[in-house]
């Protein structure tokens, strides 16, 4: 019951911290046009500039090869990975989902190959460990946890996972059941549940906020288009 | 101050250098006094209830902008940026880190505007706005030129100097602003430049210049002032009437009008493309300066605007003139209205003079004889705000191909640098955003380093012995620095320098 507890409460702490942010990200207006150039004309362009910058962290990969590719492989298993985790969530599962499943198992094992990686850049470069603070090792520390917990409950001690299923269905159908008693369980999903509430207060904004930034979601079309926020038009009233 | 200044070694292999901290802290431009301070409507001098006034003025600046909101939200610390500004590159002051100078707000935004900074401060690096940190501020946010360099790398986009720029406004705003870029602004203001230079001196300049294209070449190239009714208002950066190299691309574009038959003038009420409102990020500053250019258009009655060559001036211009001034579509103010009636709207409004030039050569409506350059070995240095901050011509990376396909038509040697420092990778000249002041010459020394690494290179193997740039900032700053690194401080020059040696005047049959 704790546990159902837990997950309606970081659940909505998650939703309605997103909600917040991004809602408080389209009120701020951006004033000026100041996409990074060479940037598309169009506003086509802008949406393949995003789609590269998102999917394929284009602009990562020209900044650092050894960054890229851990968090290519540690954003890609997790994608994956969470792909798999929808089947404890629909009855009937998606077919699509049913075809994850084999990757799923392995990209666990590359999403802690990716976190690993980061973290080790932490320690090993002397920039890179300049600028880190307790909540950045504490993130990755958090995220591996994760991902240990849970590979180990495939691999290692089995958890009754119909027993999740009938939980976690239970939750989306606001008629809590019982939790598996399982210590690793219990650590896999406290851990979850953390990072549920963590994700709207922290670094992790980067994932929303990566579609607000206005050097990368601009056309560059400033002659063709006039631009003005709302609280730069009211000085040319003044004037 | 007396220290004596030299270049850093350059780097055998180009690895990335270890860090030093504190290796440029305490370094501190001058502060600007009260009349400076008050000309601009800041506060005279440090006010007393600066940490209130810093913090309510920081989340001003959140409600109005997007840009400073989500970069400061969105880093993680993944240090892609860490070793791509030219300054830390020069310096090794891990604060010099684009992501460390970010963090150096970051850490006080974090403190005051959200949850986990106010619970837990130490976990996530934050900080109380302290004297210390204020001047921290003052040092490190004008050791950044806002070339955004590290924007094109950071997998967000984050662009440090947005986060500059609202540094240097939160500064001003207590009244702790730099001497160099207010006083500046202040000229413009009061006089029409940030030279300072007066209208009948401005006259005198033209006239001398008149005379010695004359005596140069035996044909009569006029350099107009105030002609009500010509075609195009050129608006420059005031180096250009001069400072050298600057004065020999102004010759250029005067020869280009004059070859073309397009009738053309300056305006002394308006002789400054410059905006170094830009640099302290304030927008009714920047407005205000560009808001004179439209004066003096409207005034002259001309039907283009055109603007010389000024990397941050383009970037205003290009990028933010509509904005500001509304000289493209939907503007809806009266004057406004006006200027949009009276340009040519056939033409792009504004123009720079390289689309200009190089419409002229393709129309071969002008025409230029290489050779006339044989005696040079020409590359080119992408000025970072045209590169990374505006665009030319239609296609998205015009600002490249356009300068570069003139240098080829006006020189027959031509050779780029590596391509790891050019296009949207270049490197600033060290000495852009407002940091072009004597007393920051250590800094602007080192911030070349990058830059010089690469025409070393392309000098030692190619033979290069001119580098042609669009920006009077980066003409300026090379002029200075290239002594420090055993090159001629003549080695630099303007594009419309190699138009002016090459172009054909007179016989235009």
């Amino acid at each position: 019951m704790i546990f159902a507890a837990l997950f309606y409460a970081a659940f909505l702490i998650l939703a309605g911290g997103l909600a917040y942010r991004i809602s408080d990200y389209l009120r701020t207006p951006a004033p000026l046009k100041i996409p990074t150039t060479p940037a598309p004309t169009t506003g086509g362009g802008v949406v393949l500039r995003m789609t590269r910058e998102v999917l394929l962290f284009e602009s990562l990969f020209k900044g650092s090869l050894w960054t890229w590719g851990f968090a290519i492989l540690f954003h890609g298993g997790l994608a994956l990975v969470l792909m798999r985790h929808l089947r404890y969530f629909t009855q009937p599962v998606w077919s699509w989902v049913d075809l994850v499943q084999p990757f799923g198992i392995y990209a666990g094992f590359v999403m802690a190959i990716g976190l690993a990686g980061l973290w080790g850049r932490r320690f090993l470069v002397d920039r890179i460990r300049y600028i880190s603070t307790p909540s950045d090792h504490l993130m990755l520390a958090l995220l591996l946890m994760i991902a240990i917990s849970g590979l180990s409950m495939k691999f290692l001690d089995h958890t009754d996972i119909v027993g999740v299923k009938a939980f976690f269905l239970g939750l989306e159908h606001f008629d809590p059941q019982p939790l598996p008693a399982s210590p690793l369980l219990y650590l896999h999903l406290s851990l979850v549940a953390s990072l549920m509430i963590i994700f709207p207060f922290s670094k992790l904004l980067h994932a929303p906020g990566v579609f607000f930034s206005p050097s990368r979601n601009q056309p560059d079309n400033p002659r063709e288009h006039r631009h003005l926020s709302p609280w730069a038009a009211k000085l040319e009233s003044e004037s | 101050m007396a220290t004596e200044i030299t270049a850093p070694p350059y780097r055998v292999i180009p690895i990335i250098p270890a860090i030093k901290p504190g290796a440029m802290e305490g370094l501190k431009p001058f502060v600007a006094n009260d009349k400076i301070q008050e000309a601009l409507g800041f506060p005279g001098e440090l006010v007393e209830d600066w940490k209130d006034r810093a913090i309510a003025k920081m989340g001003e600046l959140l409600k109005k902008y997007r840009s400073l909101k989500v970069y400061l939200d969105a880093c993680v610390h993944c240090g892609a940026c860490s070793d791509k500004c030219h300054y830390f590159i020069g310096t090794q002051d891990p604060k010099n880190m684009p992501v460390a100078r970010q963090d150096l707000m970051r850490s006080v935004y974090r403190r005051y505007f959200t949850l986990p900074g106010k619970l837990f401060p130490k976990l996530v690096g934050a900080r109380e706005l302290t004297k210390e940190v204020l001047d921290e501020w003052y040092s490190y946010y004008h050791q950044c030129s806002e070339c955004r360099r590290c924007s094109v790398f950071c997998p967000y986009g984050i662009d440090t100097a947005e986060i500059t720029m609202a540094a240097r406004e939160i500064l001003d705003s207590v009244g702790y602003g730099q001497k160099y870029s207010n006083e500046i602004i202040g000229k413009v203001n009061t006089i029409g430049n940030n030279l300072g230079l007066p209208g009948p001196a401005l006259e005198d300049t033209l006239e001398g210049l008149e005379e010695d294209v004359k005596e140069d070449t035996g044909i009569d190239v006029r350099f107009p002032l105030d002609v009500k009714g010509a075609e195009v208002l050129l608006i420059t950066p005031s180096a250009d009437f001069f400072a050298e190299p600057h004065i020999d691309s102004l010759i250029g574009y005067a020869k280009v009008f004059h070859a073309a038959g397009i009738s053309w003038t300056l305006s002394s009420m308006s002789s400054e493309a410059g905006n170094f409102g830009l640099f302290i990020g304030n927008y009714e500053q920047m407005r205000k300066i560009a808001l004179r250019i439209r004066q003096a258009a409207l005034e002259l009655g001309v039907k283009r605007i055109v603007v010389g060559e000024c990397g941050h001036a383009w970037r205003v211009a290009y990028s933010f003139w509509n904005t500001l001034t509304g000289i493209g579509d939907g503007a809806e103010d009266r004057f406004a209205l006006q200027l949009q009636k009276q340009l040519d709207q056939r033409y792009r409004q504004p123009t720079h003079i390289c689309e200009l030039t190089w419409d002229l050569i393709e129309k071969q409506a002008i025409k230029l004889d290489p050779e006339a350059n044989d005696n040079l070995v020409v590359t080119f240095h992408d000025s970072c705000n045209v590169a990374r901050g505006s665009r030319m011509g239609e296609m998205a990376g015009g600002q490249f191909e356009i300068p570069r396909s003139i240098i080829r038509a006006a020189a027959n040697h031509f050779v780029d640098m590596s391509d790891a420092t050019t296009r949207e990778k270049t490197f600033c000249c060290g000495g852009g955003g407002g940091l072009l002041t004597d007393d920051l010459m250590d800094l602007r020394v080192k911030g070349a380093l990058p830059r010089m690494e690469a025409l070393k290179e392309v000098a030692d193997r190619d033979g290069v012995n001119f580098m042609a740039t669009i920006c009077a900032i980066c003409k300026t700053q090379f002029s200075k620095v290239l002594p420090y690194y055993g090159f001629n401080m003549r080695m630099v020059g303007g594009v419309h320098q190699l138009v002016s040696n090459a172009i054909r005047l007179g016989d235009k049959e």
